[in-house]
């Protein structure tokens, strides 16, 4: 039972991560349409940047993590306004192989700044293990939960209740529409770039606080298929859902069956729910079908 | 477009030809020579990097029948390589078979393979379908590296090199002259399959599947067939692999895999068979170019030399970019230029 309990624990903080990253996906994907396959490296500049931040410069936790974000959701809007730009309306083969450019330079940029050996800092989430009855659980990981959900909800909150979010859901909707209703495209579309950074520098921090940093976090980006696949295209709850069944289902098949089996398990799930529910727990039905 | 002038057609044959003008003759003589000559005169690093560039033009080919003739966005591309290579390697390992049957076999077992992978197709569409290959591909790969009982796991497997009259095969001479003649009728089967019925109906499906189902063409067999086209030659691709090498590991078949050759086809030209070629061509030399920039700056810049590895992969994600941005019908589009600059060169009677 207590070996249940740790693996949840350790499962949903992971799945959290994962929701974290399959957020900034969906944010990007829900505007532009854009399939990103560099989420894991914004993930990975998270990392190195939060190591940057606070390990060599020497900045207090709180304002690192403030300048991390910041550096992130800069580079976001750099990519967006040099390469994704004028892309917009290109099919889908050209989106994809975009990103996946990008990516190869985002990986290869941090490797020659940091070198490929994995570093470390001292974690400021607190270290210590917490006891609940029987149970010893990780209160560095524990914690992360509730942070990445209360930034997932601060997404959630910005498509309902402020301009720009709307807008980004009127562009959603319908492009040309909300075009004429005087929304800016460029605008939003920047937007939606900075938040999926912000997202995934959020999500960098934690796995930096949790794991360590090394050039493998940006494998995390693959995982992000599963999940969003799960959750629904266009659904931040979908995320959140999927990220937490992803990471749960991992941890628990290399707990319990073997750690082989939990690299494959993810993508199992994500071509079984293609053959029965193409477009999610919580995705918009209308997927095009041939 | 150009237009060749002062060739009038009076037989149907020579307007049905694949090169009809002369220049384009001349052409492909000049090239044939080159490829003729060049194993003579080439060393062994050259001569090595023609085989991986005979072998890249074969995958890229088979995958541009796939993507950019059929518009079905594929990443296993390395799954099927694997496939086709593993196949190969353990026909011959296991049950000693002849190379050329086992090569035979693995081409018809990939494309079966590639057929089944296929079948989501034809419920899903553009990225669902990309994210479907990669989740095949995924799983291929785990199955690669945990299926100890036959694949060997991450272990590699050794298989007895090829020979034809008593001549080793794998060498990097001789494997020149079967690579060159693979690529050669990989390239003319493409070249001719557009001409057909069925690849007419592949690129009609790319362009408007509903249009194309209205005027008669069967969807789900044309969307089948391209995938087992496609997948023969990528298996054969990899079954070329899995001979020159003589090893089969599993890290020649990752995503990684995948992506370099949709890079190939992406930088070459979507839906045209010299850009796969010239796509290979490109994508294969850029690392071995890189290489020798590095071992040529040691001694001047140790600092910049260092760098190497990460500027390989950084210029690999800038070449796709910049293709991307700037030319998106790739080099195949920027040689027709060439060729129509020089076209009535120079009496240009159009600028731009």
């Amino acid at each position: 039972m207590d070996i249940f309990l740790q693996l949840t624990v350790s499962g949903l903080s992971t799945g959290m991560v994962y929701a974290l990253a399959a957020a900034g996906f969906v944010v990007i994907y829900k505007a532009s349409d854009v399939i990103n396959f560099s989420q894991g490296d914004l993930l990975l500049f998270g990392t190195y940047l939060i190591f940057f931040a606070v390990a060599q410069t020497g900045l207090p936790w709180s304002l690192g993590v403030v300048v991390t974000v910041l550096l992130a959701v800069a580079l976001a809007l750099v990519i967006e306004r040099l390469v994704l730009r004028p892309l917009i309306g290109e099919p889908i083969i050209s989106m994809i192989m975009v990103t996946i450019g990008l990516s190869s330079i985002l990986r290869a940029a941090v490797n020659a700044i940091w070198g490929p050996a994995p570093r470390s800092f001292d974690s400021f989430l607190p270290a210590g293990d917490v006891a609940l009855g029987p149970v010893i659980l990780s209160s560095g990981r524990l914690l992360s939960i509730p942070i990445a959900l209360a930034v997932l909800a601060a997404l959630w909150l910005f498509f309902r209740h402020t301009r720009d979010g709307i807008a980004m859901r009127a562009i959603a909707d319908d492009q040309q529409a909300a075009l004429s209703m005087g929304i800016s495209i460029p605008r939003v579309f920047g937007i939606a770039w900075g938040l999926a950074a912000a997202s995934a520098a959020i999500g960098g921090i934690m796995l930096g606080n949790i794991v360590g940093v090394s050039p493998n976090v940006a494998s995390i980006g693959l995982r992000v298929f599963p999940v969003v696949i799960l959750g629904g295209l266009d659904s931040i709850r979908g995320a959140v859902i999927g990220g937490a069944v992803i990471g749960l289902l991992e941890v628990y098949t290399g707990g319990y069956v073997g750690h082989g089996l939990s690299l494959v398990v993810p993508y199992v799930v994500l071509v079984l729910v293609l053959m029965v529910r193409p477009y999610g727990l919580f995705g918009k039905e209308i997927i095009e079908r041939v | 477009m150009s237009f060749e002038c002062g060739v009038f057609h009076t037989r149907y044959e020579s307007d049905m030809g694949l090169r009809p003008w002369p220049m384009q003759r001349i052409r492909l003589a000049v090239f044939a020579v080159f490829v003729l000559v060049f194993p003579f005169v080439a060393g062994p690093y050259w001569l090595d990097l023609a085989n991986q560039i005979a072998i890249a033009t074969v995958g890229a080919i088979g995958l541009n029948i796939l993507v950019g003739y059929t518009g079905q966005i594929s990443l296993g591309q390395g799954a099927f390589m694997a496939i086709g290579a593993y196949t190969a390697g353990l026909l011959t390992l296991n049950l000693g078979l002849p190379w050329g049957v086992s090569i035979a076999l693995a081409c018809v077992l990939t494309s079966l393979a590639g057929t089944f992978f296929g079948l989501p197709s034809l419920r899903l569409k553009g990225l669902y379908l990309a994210i479907a290959t990669l989740a095949a591909q995924e799983i291929v790969e785990w199955a690669m590296t945990h299926w100890t009982a036959v694949t060997g796991g991450t272990e590699a497997i050794v298989i007895p090199a090829p020979r034809l009259f008593g001549v080793r095969l794998n060498s990097t001479f001789a494997f020149y002259w079967f690579g060159v003649l693979m690529a050669a009728g990989t390239a003319l089967f493409a070249a001719n399959l557009f001409r057909t019925r069925m690849g007419r109906a592949f690129v009609a499906v790319r362009d408007q599947d509903i249009a194309a189902s209205v005027i008669g063409v069967n969807l789900f067999r044309t969307k089948l067939l391209a995938f087992a086209t496609s997948s023969f030659f990528v298996g054969l691709a990899g079954a070329m692999i899995a001979y020159y090498r003589t090893i089969i590991t599993w890290e020649r078949f990752t995503l990684e895999t995948s992506i370099v050759y949709l890079a190939m086809i992406i930088v070459g030209g979507l839906g045209s068979i010299r850009g796969s070629f010239f796509g290979a061509v490109l994508i294969t030399l850029l690392p071995a170019l890189i290489t020798n920039a590095g071992r040529a700056l040691q001694d001047t810049a140790p600092v910049v030399a260092n760098l190497l590895p990460y500027a390989q992969q950084a210029v690999f994600g800038g070449v796709i970019i910049l293709f991307l941005i700037f030319e998106p019908k790739g080099l195949s589009k920027l040689w027709g230029n060439v060729k129509d600059y020089f076209h009535v060169w120079p009496f240009a009677y159009r600028r731009g």
